[in-house]
C-alpha cells in the first residue's frame, strides 16, 4: 500500500478548495438553515462556516478569502488567517473540501 | 403535545428479499414478502412527501434494495424532489450497466457491506458462495464510475481478528469511508449472539485498532466506529432520539422510528396507505410515544445525559427486559443491568453454529439467553 500520508491534503494560504461532485452545499427552505450533504453524513454548519464555505468556487486561493473575510468583517488578517485555516482543515478531514 | 423537528433522513427498504443470509441481519424475524412490497406509484408519492416534510437524505436500503427493477426510476424521483440520495446495497446484484444507470439517475454515493476479508470466510458468513468476489468486482466499479464508496464492515467474534485487514481493503478500494460496525443484538443477530458477541478483550484490542488507523489515514479514510452496547457504560443515542431525526418505511409500507421497531408489542405503526408522513410524523401516536424526555422512567428521567442518549434503545430494552419503557440494559445506572452479564459469560465459551437468515425461517421462540 502506498504512503497514505500523501494523500491528506494540508489546507495552506496558496491551497484552492472545491465541493467534490458529491458533496452539496445548499440552503434548505424547510429549516432556514445551510446544510451540507455528503455520503451519509450531514453537516449544518453555523455562521462562520456558512461564510467561508460561500466563498469557496474552486478558483479562489484560501488568502483571498482571508482577504475577503478579513475586509468585511474589519478584522486582523492573521486572525481570520488562522480561524479560516482551522475550519477548512477540519472540513478537509471530513471529506466535504478537496483541493 | 409535539415539539418535534422535521426528520434529517428516511430509511428507504424496498424489499426484504436478499441473495445473502448473514446471521445478524438487521431485518426483522418476519419478513415482507414480496408480493407485499409497495408499487412503484406509491414509493413515488412516499418520496415527494418525504422530501415536502424535510428529509434530506434518502437510503435506498433493504434486504437488497437492487431486486426491485425500479431502482433507478426511483432515485431519479429523489434526485428531482430534492433527495440526497444514498445506496446500501449487499452489491453482489451491482454490475456495470445497472450502476450505469443508477448514477445517471442521480445517485450521489454506494455503501458496500463486506463480511471478511477472506473470501472463503466472508462467504460462510454470507451464507452465499461467490459473495466475496462479486462485492470486490462491484467496488471497483462504484470508483470507475466515480462515485464515493463506503465499506460497511460487520464486525463480531468471528472476524474481529482480521480488523487491520478490512482498514487495508477499504483504502484499497479506494473508500473514502469505513464504517466498522459492531453486530448490534436485535432480531436474527440476538438469535445468533452465542455465535457473534465478542469477548472484552477482543473489543479492547479492535478498539486500539481502530484509533490507531484514524490518526494515520486521517484525511484520506473516515473511520466510523459502532462500539456493542453489552461492553458500554452508557448506551448509544439510538437513532438519535425516538422521533427525532429518522424514520424507516418497511417494504410493506409500515412508517417506523427505525427498522426494528417492528418488533415491539403494543404498537399500531401507521402505513404510508392510511396517512401522509407529515401527519404520521408529528402525530401518530407511535412517533409521539417514546418522544422526548415525558416518558422517561428512573433513572433516566433526572439523569443529565437524557437528552444526549435519549434513553438508549427502546428495542433493546424490550428484547432484555420485556419492556419497551424501561432503561436500555445497556446503561451502567440500568436496573436491569445484570441481563447482560450472562451474555458476556457466553462470549468466553466456543461458539454456537449460525442460523441463518431466511424469508418464513425465523425460529418460532427465541430467548436472548441460551
Amino acid at each position: 500500500m502506498s504512503d497514505p500520508a500523501i494523500g491528506r491534503v494540508i489546507v495552506a494560504g496558496s491551497t484552492t478548495l472545491r465541493f467534490p461532485q458529491h458533496v452539496k452545499f445548499r440552503h434548505d427552505a424547510t429549516r432556514g438553515q445551510w446544510v451540507v450533504l455528503a455520503p451519509e453524513r450531514l453537516l449544518l454548519p453555523d455562521e462562520t462556516a456558512v461564510e467561508i464555505l460561500k466563498l469557496i468556487d474552486g478558483s479562489r486561493p484560501v488568502d483571498d478569502m482571508v482577504a475577503t473575510l478579513a475586509a468585511r468583517f474589519d478584522a486582523p488578517r492573521d486572525v481570520i488567517s488562522a480561524d479560516v485555516i482551522a475550519v477548512l482543515q477540519d472540513l478537509v478531514d471530513k471529506g466535504v473540501l478537496a483541493a | 403535545m409535539s415539539q418535534a423537528q422535521p426528520p434529517l433522513a428516511l430509511l428507504a427498504e424496498m424489499s426484504h428479499r436478499c441473495p445473502l443470509r448473514c446471521p445478524y441481519c438487521s431485518n426483522p424475524l418476519e419478513l415482507d414478502r414480496g408480493s407485499r412490497e409497495l408499487d412503484t406509484a406509491t414509493w413515488r408519492r412516499v418520496l415527494s412527501e418525504a422530501a415536502a416534510l424535510g428529509v434530506l437524505q434518502v437510503h435506498f436500503s433493504g434486504g437488497e434494495p437492487l431486486v426491485r427493477r425500479d431502482l433507478a426510476e426511483l432515485v431519479r424521483h429523489a434526485s428531482e424532489v430534492g433527495l440526497y440520495s444514498n445506496l446500501i446495497t449487499s452489491a453482489v446484484l451491482l454490475d456495470r450497466a445497472r450502476l450505469g444507470e443508477l448514477a445517471a439517475a442521480g445517485l450521489e454515493h454506494v455503501q458496500i457491506s463486506f463480511q471478511d476479508t477472506e473470501a472463503a470466510s466472508a462467504d460462510r458468513i454470507a451464507g452465499m458462495a461467490e459473495a466475496h468476489e462479486k462485492k470486490l468486482a462491484a467496488a471497483a466499479l462504484v470508483r470507475e464510475a466515480g462515485l464515493p464508496l463506503t465499506v460497511n464492515a460487520v464486525m463480531h467474534r468471528q472476524n474481529l481478528e482480521h480488523l487491520p485487514e478490512m482498514i487495508e481493503m477499504a483504502v484499497r478500494l479506494g473508500a473514502g469511508r469505513l464504517e466498522v460496525a459492531h453486530v448490534q443484538y436485535y432480531g436474527w443477530a440476538l438469535i445468533n449472539r452465542r455465535a457473534l458477541l465478542p469477548t472484552k478483550g477482543q473489543l479492547d484490542r479492535a478498539t486500539s485498532v481502530v484509533e490507531e488507523a484514524r490518526a494515520r489515514l486521517k484525511g484520506v479514510l473516515t473511520i466510523d466506529y459502532v462500539v456493542p452496547d453489552y461492553y458500554a457504560r452508557r448506551p448509544k443515542s439510538c437513532m438519535g432520539g425516538w422521533g427525532r431525526q429518522f424514520l424507516n418505511i418497511s417494504p410493506a409500507g409500515k412508517v417506523l422510528p427505525c427498522h426494528a421497531a417492528e418488533s415491539l408489542p403494543g404498537f399500531d405503526f401507521p402505513s404510508v396507505h392510511e396517512a401522509n408522513l407529515a401527519e404520521i410524523w408529528y402525530r401518530s401516536e407511535a412517533f409521539n410515544r417514546f418522544r422526548g424526555t415525558a416518558w422517561m422512567p428512573e433513572p433516566c428521567a433526572s439523569c443529565e445525559r437524557r437528552e444526549i442518549d435519549w434513553g438508549g434503545c427502546r428495542c433493546q430494552a424490550f428484547a432484555l427486559t420485556g419492556d419497551a419503557a424501561r432503561t436500555d440494559p445497556a446503561c451502567a445506572l440500568s436496573p436491569d443491568r445484570d441481563v447482560l452479564t450472562a451474555a458476556r459469560d457466553d462470549a468466553e465459551a466456543p461458539p454456537s453454529d449460525f442460523v441463518y437468515r431466511q424469508i418464513g425461517g425465523a425460529p418460532t421462540k427465541t430467548t436472548a439467553t441460551s
